[in-house]
């Protein structure tokens, strides 16, 4: 990598950290809500687990999947979830609001890139009791099984965490970027997160139509099942290949489309 | 702001309770437009609110893989598809979004030209919902096509009976589901975040109404806790009814509670509301 390659990188480093610490201190002015968001959680999380209760209530496995396999597959949409409601959404909500008022011109100024300013401005940090919580679900259902994953499935677990982060932030990208044509696009981002909520539920149980939709319009199955595959071992080198693949080329259309939709941009003032 | 349109009592000459009524309903049909002209303006953001209700389909979805080696208490795959085909249906027919608007218009303050109106705001909010009923209608005629081809002989259609109930109980679940998010968006009057509020109550919904599981088929004491409460009349009662789950009597029966239920929560979110705006009045000055 050449001298000015790793500038850039220390520099945006700088950057991140921040835009970090901005969201952390602005957080915790409302120490309260702390309280009220974790309650909401909790309740939500148990919400998100009873389903699956009653139907292993009423079946040892659904399509393949047994109970603690399925946990594994709701931790990781817990996880992802956290990322998605801690991380991408604050930021990418703000900038529907920036398009709305045509205030995105100051960021457009600023001598850094657009998309990374605007996906880093806003973060939640109280969305760390999610991850707690994916992490407890994670050791119940281990413990249930009655074997721990390896080093090897833990190290491919990480790898397609990012995967899902790449994935679910590029299309939450496009969801944005349909904000410069569309404008009003906060209903647009429930319309997202009502889908996400499928992405708890292994991507096999479906079939036909919702199968294809949930795979390769919408990849939930790369932010939720595979990664779970990997962390229980059952996933071949030949898909975690296709999947990486896959999303990659996703992250690659986002960003493109991004930088047209940018180009149509116009303030209130131009 | 002017509390005198919201309280009688502080107004120079208070018009008789039937006058006012009387008002009011000739002021229903322009309302009513209104309220018409806006979703049809609005139909993209109407059509994105329409496909967010997906939820029914996914556990459809999950039922059906569930159900594929045999019923699960008294629901075989196609009593599945009848109930959460008539759950799709019932919730978009009697959803509203009325809460966000409150919040937001109590939050910037645009509430006050409401409560300068000779119409009482909670009215005027009931009639321009209520002009959603009839595109939401326009949706869901097809769910329910689907319905009948692919779970007819489940549906109470023969039933005379039971389709009157279904219907006045139709009627009840969007008057519930109305007062209960004026009340919830009432709270905007003395809270900072009365959507964070609809958050808890969205969760508590999903699992008592029947929304995300039949209650017959969950935890007992979750089928118990929901039978007193006041959520699952707002969707697993119509929905029951429909697919004939429920004898006519009891669903009569059912329906009383319901209704007894619509007049305790219009009270209560009147209350509040009233308590609110002499709050806003104070505030907003």
């Amino acid at each position: 990598m050449t001298a000015g390659g790793a500038k850039t990188i220390l520099r945006y480093g700088r950057l991140l950290g921040v835009q970090v610490r901005m969201s952390a201190v602005t957080a915790m002015q409302y120490r309260s809500d702390f309280v009220v968001r974790g309650f909401v959680t909790a309740l939500w999380m148990s919400v998100t687990l009873l389903p699956l209760f009653v139907v292993f209530g009423a079946r040892q496995t659904v399509a393949g999947w047994s109970f603690p396999e399925a946990l594994v597959v709701v931790g990781w949409f817990t996880l992802v979830r956290a990322v998605l409601e801690g991380g991408v959404s604050p930021s990418l909500t703000a900038v529907v609001e920036h398009v709305r008022r045509g205030t995105l011109d100051f960021v457009l100024l600023k001598p850094a890139d657009a998309q990374f300013l605007v996906s880093t401005a806003k973060f939640e940090p109280w969305r760390i009791i999610d991850v707690l919580g994916a992490l407890g679900i994670f050791v119940y259902a281990f413990a249930h099984l009655g074997r721990w994953p390896g080093p090897k499935e833990l190290l491919l677990g990480v790898v397609f965490l990012v995967l899902a982060i790449i994935v679910l932030y590029s299309f939450w990208i496009l969801v944005v970027s349909a904000a410069f044509w569309v404008v009003k696009v906060d209903n647009l981002s429930y319309l997202f997160q009502s889908l996400f909520d499928a992405g708890r539920w292994p991507i096999t149980i479906f079939k036909g139509a919702l199968y294809y939709l949930f795979t390769f319009v919408f990849p939930l199955a790369l932010m939720t099942t595979y990664p779970a595959l990997a962390l229980l071992g059952r996933l071949s080198a030949r898909n975690a290949a296709l999947a990486w693949l896959g999303g990659l080329a996703f992250a690659a259309i986002a960003r493109a489309i991004w930088g047209r939709a940018l180009r149509m941009y116009t303030s209130a003032s131009s | 702001m002017n509390a005198a349109a919201t309280s009688p009592a502080a107004a120079p000459a208070p018009p008789p309770a039937a006058e006012r009524l009387r008002h009011a309903a000739r002021a229903f049909p322009t309302l009513f437009r209104v309220g018409l002209a806006e979703i049809v303006a609005y139909r993209a953001e109407f059509v994105v609110w329409i496909l967010t209700t997906n939820m029914p389909l996914v556990m459809l979805a999950i039922w059906h893989a569930v159900a594929a080696e045999g019923p699960v208490g008294r629901f075989d795959q196609r009593e599945f598809t009848a109930y959460y085909l008539g759950v799709l249906a019932v919730r978009l027919l009697t959803s509203t979004w009325v809460v966000w608007q409150m919040s937001m218009e109590i939050r910037d303050g645009t509430l006050s030209s409401r409560l300068l109106r000779p119409v009482h705001p909670v009215f005027a909010y009931a009639a321009q919902h209520l002009a959603g009923v009839p595109m939401r209608a326009i949706v869901v005629s097809p769910i329910l096509a689907i319905m009948i081809a692919a779970a007819g002989d489940r549906l109470a259609l023969h039933d005379p009976a039971l389709m009157g109930i279904f219907a006045a109980s139709l009627m009840g679940a969007w008057l519930l589901i109305f007062f209960t998010m004026v009340l919830v968006g009432a709270l905007a009057f003395f809270v900072e975040s009365a959507v964070a509020v609809f958050e808890l109550w969205l969760a508590v919904h999903a699992v008592f109404s029947g929304y995300l599981i039949p209650l017959e088929a969950l935890p007992s004491w979750i089928g118990r806790t929901a039978a007193v409460l006041p959520l699952r009349f707002m969707l697993g009662f119509p929905v029951e009814v429909l697919i004939g789950l429920m004898a006519p009597a009891a669903a009569l029966r059912q329906l009383a509670v319901q209704w007894g239920y619509v007049l305790v929560l219009f009270a209560c979110a009147m209350l509040v509301w009233r308590a609110g705006v002499r709050r806003f009045a104070a505030f907003g000055g």
